[in-house]
């Protein structure tokens, strides 16, 4: 069974919820219909068909048998999240909150977004239940995803440019929890990631856990086995979560989280929260997080826009420390290989989020005997990435 | 001094008068000028601004202070130096207002014990709730520093209840919904409907804040609460000055608003 928050949202030593008076007693509303919906059989029955009719779901377990080279033995897997209705595993959350917030008689949907992959997730299913919604987007990431901002416009959101602090997800995320401290009564958030106060980070991930669910099943039915090996990209965390619940009281099953550590964990411009924060309290929880000597959040860094955060979930924290997940960096660099070598081997255009865990599962495998299974949730499609690859590449031509 | 002594030997301003300032912005010897001249005109407790970067609380006004005051390098050091220099000088309590990350980092019980040790009276941590707050208002009491608490309009009933009874030196009322920030025409209904069971809750003195920002508005709520919380509207009107020129646009702010 997946790890139950204690009664204020902890898990361990990690969560809580950490936020003004003026939003407690809209967690304390959400908790309490969430409670309720999770208890709805219903609820779920209707969950599942949006996501079979809606999203595509189940997804494929794709054996990929280039991926490692042509004379490898160790059998490699991919969880395709990328083939989910706007490319990514973000619908599935949004999916699940959207139907939250109508049952609870919400009128409006609020939404941060980095790389507008959530953004988008989230205009989808205000378009599909008839929701306006307001996304939030740090200036900076409005001129560079400029395509998913006409996307979400398409869609009949709007979108709202941050212009304060770095003017990146943290800062759209800070302005979400303003505008809806702000308009509380009428507006449900809908948080991206497994982050942000309790319930958020055990409510998203609970929207993301059908991964875990349909990769266990299609291991035991297709290898009759389960997997030695998952591994998951890490930024908040929430396809992670989604794939690690189904195996976490599989001792055997190891967990892998792969964050992004830009151009080196040490260097400064990183984003591995795990692997080069400390412990603080960011969005309403205590977690890991990349901070200050003085506990100000410092400027991430990472190629990737998805992972390119200061935080992350607080279960991924508890993980952690109790070891049953294991989280390792990969670079920039190492992630634009893998994101090269799955196109062209594979016939897959990762999302470069996915890269990073990709990159990691090469490193893996040559650890590794026949006799194992290794899975990697692809969790998203590389189409976002294509103009920031390209322009990476002719820099790259140019210097050479 | 003392919460409770500012708060009893207040005579000038009805409501009591408890504005906020950014330590450190633009400089903290402005700080400190602008503090000694609220301090000269009446303030009864002065909230003093430790800066951090996700003011998840405050609007653009107060989030761009704390952006300003980052810029100069200000420290938590560096605010607990102003505090001990102006402490033993005024009349008036000085309460920190700091985000719980940068506290938590620098230590609970350090914290309490240099803010006590500075002359600080008491700590607002706007971002922790009644339910993460018990360690730290056990600290903090400890050292004798106050930890007003918030209620806001969203807060139910009989919660606002066990909130007022874990404040100490005042209660804090948030008038609206959402953050900090000056308003052109803020509702105080929402207040009056709680007034008169926090009366019944607390003898703590009750302090309005987010958005009073006009002499209308001190006038509108005289009756209703002890104090007043005026932020951004001070820090809108202290805009682009430093030294005697923020002193002078501190002294004809607070006479406007007395008017």
């Amino acid at each position: 069974m997946p790890i139950e928050p204690n009664a204020r949202g902890y898990f361990g030593a990690f969560g809580g919820r950490f936020v003004p008076e003026v939003l407690v007693a809209a967690l304390e509303e959400l908790e309490a219909a969430m409670r309720s919906a999770f208890a709805d059989e219903g609820f779920w029955a209707e969950y599942r068909e949006v996501l079979r009719d809606f999203v595509g779901r189940p997804s494929a377990l794709y054996p990929a048998l280039r991926f490692l080279g042509a004379d490898a033995s160790v059998p490699l897997l991919f969880k395709r999240e990328d083939t989910n209705h706007t490319g990514a595993h973000k619908i599935n959350n949004t999916v699940g909150q959207a139907l939250l917030a109508r049952r609870m008689g919400k009128r409006r949907l609020i939404a941060e977004t980095g790389a507008g992959q959530h953004g988008v997730a989230t205009a989808t299913v205000g378009a599909k239940f008839g929701l306006p919604v307001d996304v939030y987007m740090g200036e900076l990431d409005v001129e560079r995803q400029a395509l998913n901002v006409y996307i979400m416009q398409l869609l009949g959101a709007t979108v709202h440019r941050v212009s304060g602090g770095t003017k990146t997800l943290k800062d759209a995320t800070n302005e979400a929890f303003r505008v809806w401290a702000a308009q509380v009564e009428e507006s449900f958030y809908v948080i991206g990631s497994v982050v942000g106060a309790h319930p958020y980070p055990y409510m998203v991930r609970e929207f993301q856990k059908v991964i875990g669910e349909e990769t266990r099943a299609q291991c035991l039915e297709r290898y009759g086995r389960l997997p030695s090996d998952v591994i998951a990209c890490v930024g908040g965390g929430s396809n992670a979560m989604g794939i690690f619940s189904a195996f976490i009281d599989d001792p055997d099953v190891r967990l892998w989280g792969v964050e992004a550590a830009g151009e080196g964990v040490a260097s400064g411009r990183t984003a591995a929260a795990l692997g080069a924060g400390s412990v603080g309290v960011l969005h309403g929880s205590r977690s890991y997080l990349l901070q200050s000597e003085r506990g100000q959040v410092i400027e991430t860094h990472s190629i990737s826009a998805g992972l390119d955060y200061p935080g992350v979930g607080p279960e991924h924290a508890f993980l952690k420390d109790s070891g049953r997940a294991t989280y390792v960096p990969i670079s920039d660099d190492e992630a634009l290989a893998a994101f090269y070598d799955c196109a062209k081997s594979e016939g897959i255009v990762p999302a470069l989020e996915s890269a990073h865990a990709l990159a990691f599962a090469k490193k893996l495998a040559a650890q590794r005997t026949p006799d194992s299974l290794i899975v990697v949730n692809l969790s998203g499609r590389g189409d976002k990435d294509i103009a920031q690859v390209r322009a990476l590449r002719e820099r790259a031509e140019v210097r050479s | 001094m003392r919460l409770a002594d500012a708060f009893a030997a207040r005579s000038q301003r009805r409501p009591a008068f408890v504005p906020y300032v950014m330590a450190g912005d633009p400089d903290l010897a402005t700080t400190e000028a602008v503090v000694r001249a609220l301090a000269r005109n009446g303030a009864t407790a002065i909230e003093l601004g430790i800066p951090y970067g996700d003011p998840l609380a405050d609007g653009p006004t107060i989030a761009a202070a704390g952006a300003r005051a980052l810029a100069s390098g200000i420290t938590i050091e560096d605010v607990l130096g102003s505090v001990a220099r102006l402490a033993p000088e005024i009349p008036s309590s000085i309460v920190l207002f700091t985000y719980f990350n940068p506290l938590d980092r620098y230590g609970l019980e350090r914290f309490a014990r240099d803010a006590a040790r500075a002359g600080a009276a008491g700590a607002i941590v706007p971002d922790i709730a009644l339910e993460e707050s018990e360690e730290l208002r056990a600290i903090f009491a400890c050292h004798g520093i106050d930890v007003p608490m918030l209620v806001a309009p969203s807060t139910p009933p009989e919660r606002a209840v066990k909130i007022a009874a874990a404040s100490s030196g005042f209660l804090y009322i948030v008038s609206r919904l959402g953050v900090t920030g000056a308003a052109s025409e803020p509702d105080f209904a929402p207040m009056r409907r709680q007034v008169a069971a926090l009366r019944a809750a607390t003898d703590l003195p009750l302090a309005l804040g987010f958005g009073v920002s006009r002499p209308e508005h001190v006038r509108a709520v005289a009756d209703d609460v002890d104090a007043v919380i005026v932020g951004s509207a001070l820090i809108d009107a202290l805009a682009g000055t430093s030294g005697d020129a923020a002193v002078a646009a501190t002294e004809r702010f607070v006479a406007e608003l007395f008017a």
